[in-house]
Formats: structure tokens, C-alpha cells, sequence
């Protein structure tokens, strides 16, 4: 497969779709912007998959793709915009620290990941390598998310992102096993982040990651 | 249906049952997890084979003997040790279940050959433990339980990357669910892009690698096991890390079976001396004493990690003996601390004092389980670290230098604890209260089991740790 066949431009363009989204993660400010971007990573996730479905010739795959729009795309996102609105209404703006190095960082990543990816999968596919260099961007991009905005929203944002990466190179493979499975499994570690935010944000303690508190327990100090 | 089966399908449906009827949780608790010990001993005397999903082999049928085990002992110290935690009867409901749950999650990813059903069941149970962490609902038990998902979903999603790249890297032999089967990855690995596998491998290290607790992604575990309740302690450190290390043992068979792959022995000996090291040097500050025996787990995975990446029949021998030794020894150290901690009215290192004075049982059963941690003998960790000294010492002379260190200084500190927490004046206690069975009974057959495993391996054990072994090198 060569640059020009529809197959291959349509899975990049679907890719490099998250993988824009994901730098507007790391620099996005407004919170209602932030959940906006995840729902459309979500849905570009589930088009992703629908397309490497019809090409692949795999049913299973446009399960995959639907469960993707409709926790990801849908539901997950009207349940943070409900959750916003109604808990913190006066918290609009999220502060997201550094936005020029996060940017670059975000850069270097991609960089790397296509560095590290490309010359080792010479065996590979075309379609299967450059997809896998895609996801392995999306995946440490959202791990930069995490690092960089040290908010829970930010955590949930970050591992959002993590996790959407990491369907998309399983989507890629083809033939992949249990790929409906294991998008679930992943699914339902988001579901518990997202409680465990909520549950934080009951406790209204939601203003930083805070396991500073755990610091007076650690036998540091005097 | 086959043992195996029965071994995931048994706490399954007691988790069923206990959620059913929440006035009987404890003792249900109890007697499944008696029953799994029973299945678990039925499947070792069945021995390895059988071809499907679950696949009991000569690495993964002791570990599951020993978890069954841990679990059973475990069963019995909670229906003590929770009824004085204040939860509600919704809580010690949902404690229970949750217990029964994680069982036949760990027996799920012990007993599975597809790797993707191994990594489904890590995080099932990753997630078991966050909820059993966070049920105290203390500020500090919410953060730990934060910090340990944060973490460990992290790790748990880049072993899934990792394994996702192993797929790929077997698609053009492998055909449907045997891209994902460990026996089926393995057999064609030779013949595989050596480039993806070192790939998949650094991904599956780094990510099964915060599961076990493996620096630089250790830092969950102090916390999850100090702030919640003192049975998770005793299960995480006895049967999570286990789970983990044999991700990385069964990633490391896989891509070590390429010749033109990065040779996987090397990252492991530099994460286990880097662990060790840090580890062993941090039991020197600890105040709180659920945290030292957490820092201790870590010190003893820094010792397995090593093991697995010296390598060899004897490494591995060493590796899977210390992992089976660990598993006995510090679940015992923590029902111990537990109990003393619930006496004393606090878990400070400073608080608990002078054990052996009011409670002779519990404080000599707590000296031993920590001279046992700090590698004294008679015990099995005693027996895996000589060996591995002594490979180390043939292998790599030059490294023999820091291993010692790293275990003369985890050992003298955790013996220096021992001193302030067993011997000297007793510190006063809130209300005079005993140790109890549900404590001393687990805790002292743990300790037995740990001295049986170096004075007289049985020998069906021996002939699979070595089989284990043979077929890992």
C-alpha cells in the first residue's frame, strides 16, 4: 500500500486527527474546550475503527468502533459537562502550566515515537507501522497530559487521551485478538478514573492531585 | 470443566454469595477460600498440561498453590481484623466480595496463557485492590487509593501497548487467538521482527514492571499498602507483585527466544539493583511500620528482579524461590503488624514497642517473620539469596559487591526496626486486648511453610521449580 490509495489516507487522516487533538489537551485552558476535545478524540477514535474494520475486512471491529462513540464520543462527555456545571460552576478556566515547553515536549515526543517505531517495524506493513508510530504518539503525549496538568481533570483528560492511543494501535493490527475485550477492559479504567474524580470532587478536593497529603505519614523529616 | 476452570469459577461465585448474604461474609470468605486451597493443591497434584485458555504450568502451579495459601490465611485474619476496622455491614459486605473477587482475578492472570486475558484479569484486580484501599474513605486512604490507580493504570495501559506490539510482531505466523498465547508467542519469537520485540519488551518491562513495584514507578506502593486495610497489604505484596513478575518473566522468555533482540537480562539487572539499592537504603527513615514492610516488598523485588535477569537455570531457581519465599513471609509480617498496630492504637514504628512483653506470641512470630524478610535463616528467602549470591559470584563477579550491600543494609535496618518494635519496654496500650487466633494461627503457619521451603523443599515443589526453571533459561 502506497501513499495516494484511499485506505491508507483516510486511517491517517483519522489518526493524525487524534493526534492533533491531543496537542490541544496539553494547552487547552477551558475546561468546557477540554471536554470538547476529548469527545472529539473519542469519535475520530470510532471512525478510526469503523475504517480499519472495512478495510481489514473485521465485523468485530465496528463493535469496537460503536462502544467508542458511544462512551467515548457521547456519554463520557456529557457526563463531565453535567458534572462541571453543577459541582464547579466557578471553576471554567484549568490551569495548564508552561504551555510553550509542553508544546515542545509534545513535538520531541511525536519525534521520537516516529524515530523509535519506524526503523524497527521495516518488517511491518506500511498501514500497520506508520498507525502503531501514530498511536505510540497519542499514547506518550497523554502521559505528558498527565505530567503537565497535575488537576485531576487533567489526569482524566491524560489517561483518556493514553487509553484511546492504545485502541487505535490494537485496531491497527490486523487480526488482532480481542480487540473488543481488551477496548472494553481499558473502557472501564476510564469509568473508574472518572468515579474516582467524582468521588474526589465530593470530598472537594479536587484543586491538585494533592498526595502531598501523604506526606506527613512517610517518616520524612523529624 | 476442567480444575483450572474451577480455580477462577470457585471465588467467582463465592464473591456471588458473600454480596448475597452479607451476614455470613466472613465465614463464607473462609470456607472459599478453603476451597480454592483444596482445588489449588488438587491442580498441583494434577501437575502441568492441558491446552486451551487456562494452562497450568511448572512456573505458574506453585504460585498459585501459594496464593491459594496466602489467600485462605488471609480470609481468616480479616473476619478479625475488619470487624475492628468500623465499617458498616454494607462496607464489610463489599470488603468481602471484593476479597473474592481479586482471587479469582490473580488465579485468572496466574493460570492464562493468552496474554491479553492475563492482562484484563492484572487490571481487574488492580482495580479490586484501588476500591479495598480507598474503603477506609480517610483522606489519606482516598489519596493512596488515587495515587495507586494513577499509577498502576498507567503502567497496566503501557504493558497493553506492549503486548499489542507482541501481536503485531507475531501476525505474520500466528493466526487468531494464538497471536496473543504465550506458548504459541514463544515457540515462533525465532522467526519474528527482533525490532518489535525489543520494542513490546521495553513497554511490558516498564509496565508490568510499576505493577511489581520496580523503580522508578515504586512509589504507589508504600502508600496503598500503609493506607489501607491491613489484609490488602497482605495481598498485595503476596499475590499482585507475583502476578506482575510473571508478566515480565513470561515477556522476558518471549523476546529472549530471539537471538538478534536486545538481550532482556540486562534492563532487569539494572532496574533490580537500582530498586534494591534505593529500597534498602529507604528502610533507614521509615516511622511508620506498614509503611517499612511495604518498602521491604519493594527491596524484595529489586532481589527477584535481579534473579530473573542473571538468568540461567540457577537465577531462575533463586528468582521464583524468593518469590515464593516472599509470598509466605510478608503477608505474615503484616497480619502481625496488623494486630499489633490495632493493640497499640497506632502503626508508628515508635508507638508499637516491646511486643514480646504482652504478647509473646504475636511479638516472637513478628521477630521471625522480620529476621526472615532481612534474610536470616531458617527461613526460604535465606536460601534464594545465597543461591543467588552464588551465581551472581560466578556470573558477574563485579556485581556481587553491590548485591551484598544492597542486602546487608535492607537486612541490618529492617533488624534494627525489629529490635524497637519486639524487644525494650513495652509501650502503652489504649485497652488491654489478646492477639487472637485469626492472627497467630496464619501468621505462624506462614512462618512454618517459609522454614519448611528451605529446610525440606517436598519434592514435587523441587521437581517443578526446577522443570520451571529449565524450560525459562
Amino acid at each position: 500500500m502506497t501513499f495516494g490509495q484511499l485506505p491508507y489516507d483516510m486511517a491517517h487522516v483519522l489518526g493524525g486527527g487524534m493526534l492533533l487533538v491531543s496537542f490541544v489537551l496539553l494547552y487547552q485552558r477551558r475546561t468546557a474546550a477540554l471536554v470538547n476535545a476529548l469527545a472529539l478524540q473519542g469519535t475520530l477514535l470510532a471512525a478510526a475503527a469503523v475504517w480499519q474494520g472495512y478495510v481489514q475486512g473485521a465485523p468485530q471491529l465496528y463493535v469496537t468502533g460503536m462502544i467508542a462513540l458511544a462512551a467515548k464520543g457521547i456519554a463520557i462527555p456529557v457526563f463531565l459537562h453535567r458534572l462541571m456545571r453543577r459541582r464547579m460552576p466557578d471553576r471554567a478556566i484549568e490551569p495548564a502550566r508552561g504551555i510553550g515547553l509542553s508544546m515542545l515536549g509534545g513535538v520531541m515526543l511525536v519525534a521520537l515515537a516516529i524515530l523509535v517505531v519506524l526503523p524497527v517495524t521495516t518488517g511491518a506493513q506500511a498501514l500497520a507501522r506508520e498507525n502503531l508510530a501514530i498511536a505510540l504518539s497519542i499514547v506518550l503525549l497523554g502521559m505528558l497530559t498527565m505530567l503537565t496538568r497535575r488537576s485531576a481533570l487533567g489526569q482524566v483528560a491524560g489517561l483518556m487521551t493514553l487509553e484511546n492511543g492504545l485502541v487505535l494501535a490494537a485496531v491497527g493490527v490486523t487480526g488482532m485478538p480481542l480487540v473488543i475485550e481488551l477496548s472494553t477492559a481499558g473502557l472501564v479504567l476510564v469509568i473508574i478514573v472518572i468515579a474516582g474524580f467524582f468521588a474526589r470532587l465530593l470530598q472537594e478536593r479536587f484543586d491538585s492531585l494533592d498526595t502531598d497529603m501523604l506526606h506527613p505519614h512517610r517518616g520524612e523529616g523529624p | 470443566m476442567t480444575l483450572a476452570d474451577g480455580m477462577v469459577l470457585l471465588p467467582v461465585l463465592a464473591a456471588l454469595l458473600v454480596a448475597a448474604l452479607p451476614a455470613q461474609a466472613a465465614r463464607l470468605n473462609i470456607a472459599a477460600s478453603a476451597g480454592s486451597l483444596v482445588l489449588a493443591l488438587l491442580l498441583l497434584a494434577a501437575g502441568p498440561g492441558g491446552e486451551g485458555l487456562l494452562r497450568p504450568d511448572a512456573t505458574n502451579l506453585p504460585l498459585v498453590l501459594v496464593a491459594a495459601l496466602v489467600g485462605l490465611g488471609t480470609a481468616i485474619f480479616s473476619a478479625q481484623d475488619i470487624a475492628h476496622e468500623g465499617f458498616d455491614r454494607r462496607r464489610t459486605r463489599y470488603f468481602h466480595a471484593a476479597f473474592q473477587g481479586f482471587m479469582a482475578t490473580h488465579f485468572l492472570a496466574l493460570l492464562s496463557d493468552n496474554l491479553g486475558v492475563m492482562w484484563v484479569a492484572i487490571e481487574a484486580g488492580t482495580l479490586a485492590c484501588v476500591l479495598m484501599v480507598a474503603l477506609p474513605r480517610t483522606p489519606s486512604a482516598i489519596e493512596a487509593a488515587w495515587k495507586f490507580f494513577i499509577l498502576c493504570g498507567v503502567g497496566i495501559a503501557l504493558a497493553l501497548f506492549g503486548i499489542i506490539v507482541l501481536a503485531l510482531a507475531a501476525q505474520p505466523m500466528l493466526e487468531g487467538g494464538a497471536q496473543l498465547s504465550y506458548g504459541a508467542l514463544r515457540a515462533v519469537a525465532a522467526r519474528a521482527d527482533p525490532g518489535l520485540l525489543n520494542l513490546a519488551f521495553v513497554f511490558l518491562l516498564v509496565g508490568f514492571g510499576t505493577k511489581a513495584g520496580l523503580v522508578p514507578l515504586h512509589s504507589w506502593l508504600p502508600d496503598a499498602h500503609a493506607e489501607g486495610p491491613t489484609p490488602i497489604a497482605a495481598v498485595l505484596s503476596g499475590l499482585l507483585l507475583n502476578a506482575a513478575m510473571l508478566g515480565i518473566l513470561r515477556s522476558k522468555a518471549i523476546v529472549g527466544a530471539h537471538p538478534g533482540a536486545i538481550a532482556p537480562g540486562g534492563f532487569l539487572l539494572a532496574l533490580g539493583f537500582a530498586t534494591l539499592l534505593l529500597a534498602a537504603f529507604s528502610l533507614w527513615r521509615r516511622r511508620d511500620a506498614k509503611r517499612l514492610f511495604g518498602w521491604s516488598s519493594i527491596e524484595h523485588m529489586g532481589i527477584v528482579a535481579i534473579a530473573f535477569g542473571i538468568g540461567g537455570v540457577p537465577g531462575h531457581m533463586a528468582g521464583l524461590l524468593h518469590l515464593w519465599g516472599h509470598s509466605l513471609v510478608k503477608p505474615a509480617a503484616f497480619f502481625a503488624i496488623g494486630r499489633a498496630a490495632r493493640l497499640k492504637g497506632g502503626q508508628g514504628i515508635g508507638t508499637i514497642g516491646g511486643l514480646t512483653v504482652n504478647h509473646p506470641a504475636l511479638g516472637w512470630g513478628l521477630v521471625l517473620a522480620m529476621a526472615a524478610l532481612a534474610g536470616l535463616p531458617p527461613f526460604s528467602l535465606f536460601a534464594s539469596e545465597v543461591l543467588l549470591a552464588a551465581e551472581v559470584g560466578r556470573v558477574q563477579p563485579w556485581l556481587l559487591p553491590l548485591l551484598v550491600l544492597g542486602l546487608l543494609v535492607a537486612g541490618t535496618a529492617l533488624l534494627r526496626a525489629m529490635q524497637r518494635l519486639c524487644f525494650g519496654a513495652p509501650t502503652p496500650e489504649p485497652e488491654p486486648g489478646r492477639a487472637g487466633l485469626a492472627t497467630l494461627v496464619p501468621l505462624w503457619i506462614n512462618l512454618a511453610l517459609a522454614a519448611l521451603l528451605a529446610l525440606a523443599l517436598p519434592a514435587p515443589l523441587a521437581a517443578l521449580l526446577l522443570d520451571a526453571a529449565r524450560s525459562l533459561s
